[in-house]
């Protein structure tokens, strides 16, 4: 188990214990963390699991992928440096403490 | 009884072709709702099909939601491109027929053209947009219908939902509010083919859409040069370094992709809702018992209409799929309408159900880069929609079943006889 916390866009935090192996995007829907869609299934095919890395985890989980990760993120909202699809995030044990906020809303 | 019996001949229908005589691009199967037994038996039997002879020349069908996405999510090899024949199985659509009007729009291009070119018009439905539009909706859903009549027929179609969907046309574009069925007229004569019931030739067709090509054109004249530019689609399209110096027809063919994309859609989505709760009266009940159920009811409305049922690609090299191998050159077309079907991905598919744990999983959107671009858009015109009806009226009556549109594209009704009761 790796705990990921993800913050949503008004500060309430929500605190996962989650699975190796399956994706944050995932890992926040099984626990009904609000404000992630991820209405693909996660395939980087819908960008409504938009997330921003905390700067200190990001050189760990790594920028946006090129490819569909990256084309999806160009037509979603308020894109930063830090913007990912949760989906493409892989939960490991490195991620433990892993911090990701959340945009207002998946658009 | 009547219903019984033609259920049993449709699947005999369905059932009895050789599999290779098999074509589901029939409009006349979507006219008469028998196309559901066709895409079953694909599903089943061979899901990535390939008919070899058709009115618009072979075509693969794509009829599973995984396969679906696997095609939708590779724009590299399945292009959109309208110099292959663009996004409808109909290679006409795109040009008009043989003499006819060339229509390129950022749906049937591919990257980065694509990109540029929907990026200059995706901020009109970004959030804080939407949340501007959302008073000026919900007055006028609430206008609209106050001024139904209660316990006579009427039609749903030509009352509320061309209604409403073409007012919010006019605002998008902030087009001429008297003439606004303009708009709605141009959307269908956009996707239509000669026979449909729409147009009698290509010829007529192009003559319409020129009219409305002159049109538009006055309305970007009028605000290419405005210093100040406002914030409709046209002065949008006008000003944006990615669209301002765009050819004329490539101008009209964004133009009417907006409007058909925020038309057609929507407006049977609006109708579809209402005659899914009537053959539900299960989930009519328990919405009204918890009006939060909107929420949820809304993407499942949209996942069982799949008001646009396919959408096409041109693959440009090989590539395998479901065990089938699909030649550079091949017209390859997703069918929404079956992979929303798929038992293997949805669960209970055929049924409609309003509290759903996961509603926005469907195709009806699609997915990657050419996702609607309005989707939230159309979200929210169905929920303050339903907010308002529930807040009216104890019932919507179907009276009789609704006319099918003649088409393999938009998967929609021509009326709804409705009666309201207060």
């Amino acid at each position: 188990m790796t705990v990921v916390r993800y913050i949503e866009a008004n500060g309430t935090e929500h605190r996962v214990e989650a699975e190796n192996g399956i994706s944050a995007m995932e890992a926040a829907v099984k626990h009904s963390v609000p404000g992630i869609d991820g209405d693909c299934g996660g395939a980087a095919a819908c960008a409504t699991c938009h997330v921003y890395v905390d700067p200190e985890w990001l050189a760990k989980t790594g920028p946006a992928a090129d490819g569909l990760e990256k084309s999806m993120l160009e037509f979603a909202e308020d894109v930063r440096e830090t913007s990912r699809l949760a989906c493409q995030i892989e939960v490991t044990g490195k991620l433990d403490g892993l911090v990701l906020r959340l945009p207002d809303r998946q658009h | 009884m009547t219903a019984l019996a033609s259920a049993t001949t449709t699947a005999t229908e369905a059932d009895s072709l050789p599999l290779d005589r098999i074509d589901v691009s029939r409009a006349d199967l979507f006219e008469r709702n028998v196309e559901g037994d066709y895409f079953r038996r694909l599903r089943r039997e061979d899901p990535v099909h390939y008919c070899a002879e058709s009115t618009y020349g072979p075509y693969w069908s794509v009829t599973k939601y995984n396969d679906i996405m696997a095609v939708d999510t590779n724009h590299q090899v399945f292009s959109s491109e309208a110099g292959y024949g663009g996004i409808v199985i109909d290679d006409n659509i795109q040009k008009g027929g043989d003499d006819g009007l060339q229509l390129p729009n950022f749906i049937a291009m591919d990257p980065p053209r694509h990109d540029e070119q929907r990026k200059a018009v995706s901020p009109i439905v970004a959030p804080g947009n939407l949340a501007k539009l959302e008073g000026t909706i919900r007055e006028r859903v609430c206008r609209v219908l106050d001024n139904l009549p209660v316990g006579e027929e009427f039609d749903w179609v030509d009352n509320v939902s061309i209604e409403l969907t073409t007012q919010m046309l006019a605002t998008l574009f902030d087009f001429p509010f008297a003439e606004r069925r303009k708009l709605t007229r141009w959307s269908d004569v956009t996707t239509a083919e000669p026979g449909g019931g729409i147009i009698d030739s290509w010829g007529q067709r192009k003559g319409e859409l020129l009219e409305c090509a002159g049109y538009f054109q006055n309305l970007w004249n009028e605000r290419v040069n405005l210093t100040e530019p406002k914030s409709d689609l046209i002065s949008m399209l006008a000003h944006s370094p990615a669209t301002r110096n765009m050819k004329p027809e490539e101008y009209l063919g964004n133009v009417l992709l907006l409007i058909v994309g925020g038309n057609d859609t929507t407006r049977n989505s609006m109708t579809g809702g209402v005659y899914a709760l009537h053959q539900n009266p299960a989930e009519d009940a328990k919405l009204r018992n918890n009006p939060a159920l909107i929420d949820s009811m809304v993407p499942e409305i949209i996942r069982w209409q799949t008001p646009l049922a396919h959408m096409r690609r041109t693959a440009v090299a090989d590539a395998e799929l479901g065990g089938k191998t699909i030649r550079k050159g091949d017209k390859v077309v997703m069918w929404y309408v079956s992979g929303n079907r798929d038992e293997t991905a949805i669960d209970r598919p055929d049924e409609f159900i309003i509290d759903r744990q996961r509603p926005r999983q469907h195709l009806s959107f699609g997915f990657g880069i050419h996702r609607c671009v309005g989707n939230r858009l159309a979200e929210m015109q169905l929920r303050i929609l339903w907010e308002e009806i529930l807040q009216r009226f104890s019932r919507i009556e179907v009276l009789r079943e609704p006319e099918r549109v003649r088409s393999n594209f938009v998967r929609g009704y021509a009326n709804l006889p409705v009666r309201l009761h207060a």
